[in-house]
């Protein structure tokens, strides 16, 4: 038992309540935030520490004991999730504080905000199927509203189509559960897992497997993401980031949790269905990065190939993937951001999309082009940076278990990433300021922007630098991800 | 019973199904509405219909009816009520920014 493990869920909760009741007073809206966030981040700090120290932590609600009762669990997995979350929140927050426009600050930007927080905060500490569910919904909500924030015909039009997506996807979550439910009578994680185990992953559980690979597959934009470039290529760029980094990861953290601890008997199976959806996310991701010339569609469609290479880590399932999976979720989360919010300043910059249009940048902004410098090589996997231990583990595990294939698929996508992000590079930031902009005031890019950009890309270089210090936390998520009696002995035997 | 329940709940998803693939948004929305009902009575039949008393003390059955999966219609009911009325103020804001219902209108354009 420990209680400190609700803080991430309950600091959010209760400063979107507070800020709904002084949603006219913009600055007191932006120093509570900030507060609220900076705490936070503190708390996740002192969860991974305690983590560490004394093992996974679990809270009963209530003090039901599992599993009758909701439980919350922080094992290493959770813990750097939730605090890598806070960090990529806090880095969005300051960048909105000047970009997101005080019309969206006062319709209530930062409620949504922190409740969008409460969400995937609460779906990484979960350990029970049904709050997953519940978690998902807040934060699809949350999320629902903040895509639509400013009422633009744009947004307007993408929000039915997300909105529409998500609620089947959340209808076949609900109707996966009940399966579930139906079919070995619990739903809380652990002991699904192990009442799983007992029966044996027959026909009729590798079905409900399958149902739930489709669910999170549509949320986290594994193969099924039709909807993503569209929709998040609406909403304005600290949205965008926060969505980017975020949301579909909360996607592939179910799909590592369901595919270790519940279903994980049928590797040949459901695994060898995640490879190939893997792999066509890949292909398909490259191919729209190095098709399109709007920055913002290049962007998204680097988040489905990094979320191709993750789930790649997941379907290999030897220990080395896992453990690269959790550390490249880590990187890729705070390598995503800082390259959105990048996107964001460059496209304010330059006043179009359309890379064709934009250049010279280099000029003005001299330090924002050597940080989305820093941000492409460390997508792509250069050593020092962040990207490369990910990429080597994942890579790694893939060759052992013999995926040659996926491998190289793998490694190709790294070069699409290269491709695209160098001529976004090259694009906007060499050559001259074209014509007519010749004559505009260049945009002036605020000091809390620049605090968020630089201290993101300082993350993305401690992340590389110090990643043999960052590896003895990951391999411990990584070791209860290769062992789920770890997770189970955790939570039921107390 | 719980082979009528089964096939009431096939043909709840189905009109639902028939309804989000039309290109009318109003239908769209009733039909997610219907799919989420479908749902819901799925997760009450999966437990099994009417296996014992009420599950309160008092009661003093041998058998008792499992109360999960009632909490968790409730909370899904809760959850897809909020959506369903959001989505139908999305949908009239929408109609009237965009001036159309129709989704094969609102595919959009690659560049804009």
């Amino acid at each position: 038992m420990n209680n400190v493990i609700v803080l991430p869920l309950l600091i959010p909760l209760v400063t979107a309540v507070i800020l709904i009741f002084c949603s006219k007073y913009v600055c007191a809206q932006r120093l509570i935030s900030a507060i609220s966030v900076v705490m936070n981040v503190l708390v996740a700090l002192f969860i991974v520490n305690q983590v560490n120290h004394e093992g996974i932590q679990t809270l009963h609600m209530g003090g039901w004991l599992p599993p009758y009762g909701i439980v919350f669990v922080a094992d290493m997995l959770a813990a750097l999730l939730v605090l890598t979350t806070l960090i990529v929140a806090a880095g969005c927050l300051f960048y909105a504080f000047r970009s997101i426009g005080e019309e969206r600050e006062k319709h209530y930007f930062y409620p949504f905000f922190q409740f969008l927080l409460a969400g995937v905060i609460g779906s990484f500490l979960t350990g029970d199927l049904f709050n997953l569910f519940v978690c998902f919904e807040v934060m699809l909500i949350a999320s629902y509203a903040l895509i639509v924030l400013g009422g633009t015909k744009r947004q307007l039009r993408e929000t039915l189509k997300y909105m529409l997506i998500n609620i089947i996807s959340s209808t076949l979550f609900v109707a996966a559960v009940a399966y579930l439910y139906g079919t070995v009578g619990t739903l809380n994680m652990a002991h699904l897992s192990q009442r799983v185990a007992e029966v044996h992953q027959d026909g009729v559980l590798s079905v409900i497997g399958i149902l739930f690979l489709i669910v999170f597959a549509l949320k986290a934009g594994l193969f099924l993401f039709f909807w993503l470039p569209g929709s998040y290529s609406a909403p304005p760029a600290a949205v965008t980031a926060l969505f980017g980094a975020l949301l579909t990861k909360v996607g592939l953290y179910a799909i590592i949790r369901t595919f270790t601890l519940i279903f994980y008997h049928d590797i040949g199976g459901i695994h060898a269905i995640i490879g190939w959806m893997a792999a066509a996310t890949m292909i398909l991701g490259s191919l729209g990065a190095v098709a399109y010339k709007d920055l913002g569609r290049i962007l998204n469609y680097n988040i489905i190939i990094s979320v191709g290479f993750i789930a790649f880590g997941v379907a290999v399932a030897s220990s080395d993937s896992l453990n690269g999976a959790v550390f490249y979720l880590m990187h890729d989360m705070i390598a995503k951001a800082l390259l959105f919010i990048l996107g964001g300043i460059i496209i304010a910059s330059a006043g179009t999309n359309k890379l064709s249009e934009m250049g010279g940048l280099m000029k003005r902004h001299p330090l924002v082009g050597w940080m989305f410098f820093i941000a492409a090589l460390a997508l792509v996997g250069i050593p020092p940076l962040s990207g490369f231990l990910g990429k080597v583990l994942i890579i790694r595990g893939g060759l052992s278990e013999g995926h040659y294939w996926l491998s190289g698929l793998a490694l190709a996508s790294s070069l699409a990433v290269l491709y695209s992000l160098i001529k976004v590079f090259m694009g906007a930031f060499w050559g001259d300021v074209p014509g007519p902009r010749d004559t505009q005031q260049p945009v002036r890019i605020h000091r809390t922007a620049y605090a968020a950009v630089i201290g993101l890309s300082v993350m993305v270089i401690v992340l590389g630098v110090g990643s043999e210090w960052i590896y003895s936390y990951t391999s411990q998520a990584g070791a209860v991800l290769s062992d789920p009696s770890l997770y189970i002995n955790a939570v039921l035997k107390e | 019973m719980e082979l009528y329940m089964s096939l009431a709940i096939g043909i709840i998803f189905a009109v639902g199904i028939y309804q989000i693939l039309s290109k009318s948004l109003l239908r769209i929305i009733l039909g997610t509405s219907l799919l989420t009902h479908g749902v819901h009575l799925l997760l009450l039949t999966m437990s099994r219909l009417k296996t014992g008393a009420a599950p309160l003390l008092g009661e003093k059955a041998s058998a008792y009816v499992d109360p999960v999966p009632q909490a968790l219609i409730l909370t899904s009911i809760v959850i897809s009520f909020g959506v369903t009325s959001f989505f139908f103020v999305l949908a009239y804001k929408a109609y009237q920014r965009l001036g159309t219902d129709n989704m094969e209108e609102l595919r959009g354009t690659e560049d804009e």
